[in-house]
């Protein structure tokens, strides 16, 4: 193995296929960056879900005088009722973590504070609002156990989980995702193309190298590097753009765009962008060098 | 060295075989001529040789190893002991006289030490001393091929197959080539040379072999290029 022969060998196929190798660099950046957004969007919804669903609760609200379902049809609960409720609450551990029971007078005074800025306070009464036990469970994605064992009994009004409005949310960004990594997967397909087009290229103007390469005796092995390695380095700064891309999707539009504007929830880490980084970068080397070997196995036969 | 053992040879696109049949055998150190007409089956002989094509039947033998049970991976290692000469040179356009004999070294993993060290020596062999800087297009047909020669016989290769070497060049220059050719031979390597230069034949009296639409139609050491003659 002469390295500097193959090293030579690389540096003229790339000079002599400039145009090619631009392609290639900035078809492997686009759907590898691409592809690392949707996986830091990924990441964000796990980030997102650790955050929130460690403060959802499990909201069972009791009946008041106005409540029309029919396991209110007994009318306002009963202090009987409200003791059993959260005496089988307690059955529930460990699965039910937490079980804070939350007064009218406490949740006017909530709502109040929460609504501080709107005219809507003035038109609420105090006994407007329910009494509620607000439930946190140890594993929110059990939330049916507690549904199933509260809803609809008497002196029950309604069972909320805030999970589910969470849900949407994260269907959105799950959507989102699937989106990018869409088009991620149709913009790989396109830079696997254009490396086998121009591995064909590359071995169609080398053609009298290779053959005299045949004649000789070299090894296949030894044929076939140098137009490995060009589809490799291409992809590799490919690659190299598309982390620069991440870094600057997390470094500036997360961190100084959306983090200052939505302080309510938690942003990926860097953490997250040290792990796709090495990730995208292997997919695009890997994926450009098969790509290469499978046409180059097709145009330099022995 | 060489030994054809009932060897046909049908390509796919075509009915009748461009070898059909052929047996013969080629020991060490001889010289060959391989003649007959143009599509008799020379280039499908030579080919055979090289493992570029396989025996539609019958087995071909080079260099002790029976060339159908050759796996792929050890034709590098077979085609490193044959030298290999073109009618049309086959030279790298871009590349010195030095650097065309020194890439089949340096394709094959030589280190530069040896190449700095052999090159020159098989430059004098053929005659292009004080040339190794030229370019193909700045010599003449006669000296491109004494190149490829030199690219050929570089690793000292036990067999030597030129396909019609002189077919490009004048009487005058293929007198000299022949007689590098044997020269190169007389140094030990087995030399296999298709021809349709009756001259250089008739001149040299070597073993004949002659195709004719894929039969091995004559065999005949110290032979002239043709009955007519």
């Amino acid at each position: 193995m002469r390295a500097t022969f193959v090293a030579s060998e690389v540096g003229g196929g790339l000079r002599r296929n400039l145009t090619m190798t631009l392609a290639v660099m900035i078809t492997v950046a686009v759907s590898l960056g691409l592809f690392g957004a949707s996986l830091l969007v990924r990441a964000q919804v796990g980030t997102m879900k650790d955050f929130w669903y460690d403060k959802v609760e499990v909201s069972i609200f009791l009946c008041g005088k106005g409540s029309d379902t029919p396991s209110c049809s007994g009318g306002e609960v009963t202090s009987d009722q409200r003791d059993q409720i959260k005496a089988d609450l307690e059955a529930l551990r460990p699965l039910v973590e937490d079980i804070y029971y939350e007064s009218k007078e406490e949740a006017f005074k909530r709502f109040k504070e929460q609504f501080k800025n709107s005219p809507i306070v003035n038109n609420v009464s105090q006994n407007a609002l329910p009494e509620s036990f607000r439930v946190k469970l140890s594993d929110p994605t059990k939330y049916d156990v507690v549904a199933s064992a509260f809803s609809g009994r008497p002196g029950v009004d309604q069972v909320n989980d805030q999970r589910v409005i969470l849900d949407k949310f994260f269907r959105l960004l799950g959507g989102l995702q699937l989106i990018a990594l869409l088009i991620a997967i149709v913009m790989l397909i396109v830079t696997v193309l254009l490396i086998v087009n121009t591995m064909r290229v590359a071995a169609f103007s080398r053609r009298r190298e290779t053959s005299i390469m045949r004649l000789v005796g070299a090894s296949n092995f030894y044929i076939q590097l140098p137009f490995l390695l060009e589809a490799a380095i291409a992809a590799g700064v490919g690659g190299l753009f598309a982390i620069v891309a991440l870094v600057l999707m997390k470094g500036i539009l997360i961190d100084q765009v959306l983090a200052p504007s939505f302080q309510f929830t938690a942003f990926v880490g860097w953490d997250a962008v040290a792990v796709i980084a090495p990730i995208v970068l292997l997919t695009g080397v890997v994926l450009a060098g098969l790509a290469a070997f499978i046409t180059l196995r097709k145009y330099l036969r022995v | 060295m060489i030994l054809f053992d009932s060897v046909t040879k049908l390509y796919a696109s075509q009915t009748r075989p461009a070898l059909d049949d052929v047996s013969l055998e080629i020991e060490k150190g001889e010289f060959i001529f391989l003649v007959g007409p143009s599509g008799s089956g020379k280039s499908t002989f030579l080919r055979l040789v090289l493992r570029e094509e396989r025996p539609t039947s019958g087995q071909v033998w080079v260099l002790g190893k029976e060339l159908n049970r050759l796996s792929n991976w050890k034709i590098p290692a077979m085609r490193r002991q044959i030298g290999t000469v073109f009618q049309d040179f086959r030279l790298l356009p871009n590349k010195t006289v030095f650097e065309n004999v020194a890439f089949a070294l340096e394709v094959i993993g030589k280190p530069s030490s040896q190449i700095k060290r052999v090159v020159p020596e098989v430059l004098e062999v053929v005659g292009l001393e004080g040339k190794e800087q030229r370019r193909p297009d700045e010599l003449s047909g006669g000296e491109q091929q004494r190149v490829a020669i030199a690219r050929a016989f570089v690793n000292r290769p036990l067999l030597l197959i030129a396909d019609e070497p002189t077919g490009n060049l004048d009487p005058g220059t293929s007198i000299g080539i022949m007689k590098l050719l044997d020269r190169i031979n007389k140094l030990g390597t087995t030399v296999v040379m298709s021809t349709h230069d009756a001259q250089i034949v008739d001149q040299m009296r070597r073993r004949v072999i002659e195709l004719e639409g894929g039969h091995l139609v004559r065999d005949q050491s110290r032979g002239v290029y043709g009955y007519a003659r």
